[in-house]
């Protein structure tokens, strides 16, 4: 299935967990917060949370700035 | 003499709020923090691949400086009110500078989306610090719907062009009744010294100490200006006079 992850287009396998694209991407272990289809997902649910087909992901974290 | 800041409940000894952008490295950044005596810092939210530097977050817990994370880049109030829940689940901390500009020439707050997005986080329990422009009834506004801050600008981002309209900033530190952060423009220490003879509560500068020629340097030039324009504020200056007066007794 497809999904869109930090603006890229990725082609990921059904049933890919949040916690999944979280490694998938590099993050780090800290200080990272993720947000599907425009809503935050806490961390205690990134495993259970299924990516669905068309999925926007985004995973942020914190850099110098302001 | 004590006389701490004090935002939503919580108490600072430093009234110079800092930012992480700009500096060559962090090395650099570390010594002008520690030169700045700050102990709030902001920092941004970007997408992990983008990030590109990593270990701002780390060096600021190693320094004991309480971390503050930004919405900057968000254009509408959507956006904004991601980024800080966003910033909330991955800092674990309510605070949020709230950002939202409406163009990337002037970097100026969008009024309408940014007093939108104040009230839609507030209303979700953040401690929320605007970055507003240096209109006084706007500040008035965002106080209203229960800001913990206002913080205006004395010129656009990043052009330390200073205090363009002091006028207007002193009309805002003489109605709030929340702390008043001048945030932007400050370019040199006479800039923020000046920012808190207005009745500012504190200041909140980035690229005027991180991108000085000596950002050290320049830090601990904001620490003393910070501290000798709340002194002078404090202590009351003279009235301005237009002919002189002796201050020696006539012969």
């Amino acid at each position: 299935m497809k999904a869109q992850v930090n603006g890229t287009p990725r082609d990921l396998a059904d049933g890919t967990s949040v916690a999944a694209v979280v490694s998938l991407v590099g993050a780090p272990d800290k200080g990272v917060a993720v947000a599907l289809d425009g809503a935050v997902v806490p961390r205690a649910l990134w495993e259970k949370t299924i990516v669905p087909d068309g999925g926007v992901v985004e995973v942020l974290t914190a850099v110098q700035g302001g | 003499m004590d006389d701490p800041l004090i935002i939503a409940g919580r108490e600072f000894r430093s009234r110079l709020v800092t930012g992480t952008g700009g500096a060559a490295n962090l090395s650099v950044l570390e010594r002008a923090l520690v030169a700045s005596g700050t102990e709030l810092t902001t920092v941004a939210m970007r997408r992990v691949d983008a990030a590109g530097q990593t270990g701002v977050l780390e060096l600021l817990r190693r320094l004991g400086i309480e971390v503050l994370p930004n919405t900057a880049g968000c254009r509408t109030s959507a956006e904004a009110v991601l980024t800080a829940q966003l910033a909330r689940e991955a800092l674990e901390t309510n605070w949020v500078k709230l950002e939202v500009v409406h163009d990337e020439e002037t970097l100026l707050p969008d009024p309408v989306e940014l007093l939108d997005a104040a009230e839609r986080l507030v209303d979700d329990g953040f401690v929320v610090l605007p970055y507003t422009s240096d209109d006084p009834v706007l500040a008035r506004k965002l106080e209203d719907v229960g800001c913990a801050t206002v913080m205006p600008l004395g010129s656009p981002i990043g052009t330390g062009l200073g205090i363009r309209n002091p006028h207007n900033i002193e009309l805002i530190t003489s109605r709030a009744s929340v702390p008043v952060v001048l945030d932007a423009g400050i370019g040199t220490a006479s800039d923020a010294a000046l920012a808190m003879e207005l009745g500012c509560s504190a200041v909140l500068l980035a690229t005027a100490v991180t991108r000085a020629q000596d950002p050290e340097r320049m830090g601990a030039a904001m620490r003393c200006a910070v501290e000798g324009g709340r002194l002078a504020r404090l202590a009351g200056r003279i009235p301005q006079r237009f002919w002189a007066q002796a201050s020696s007794p006539g012969l």
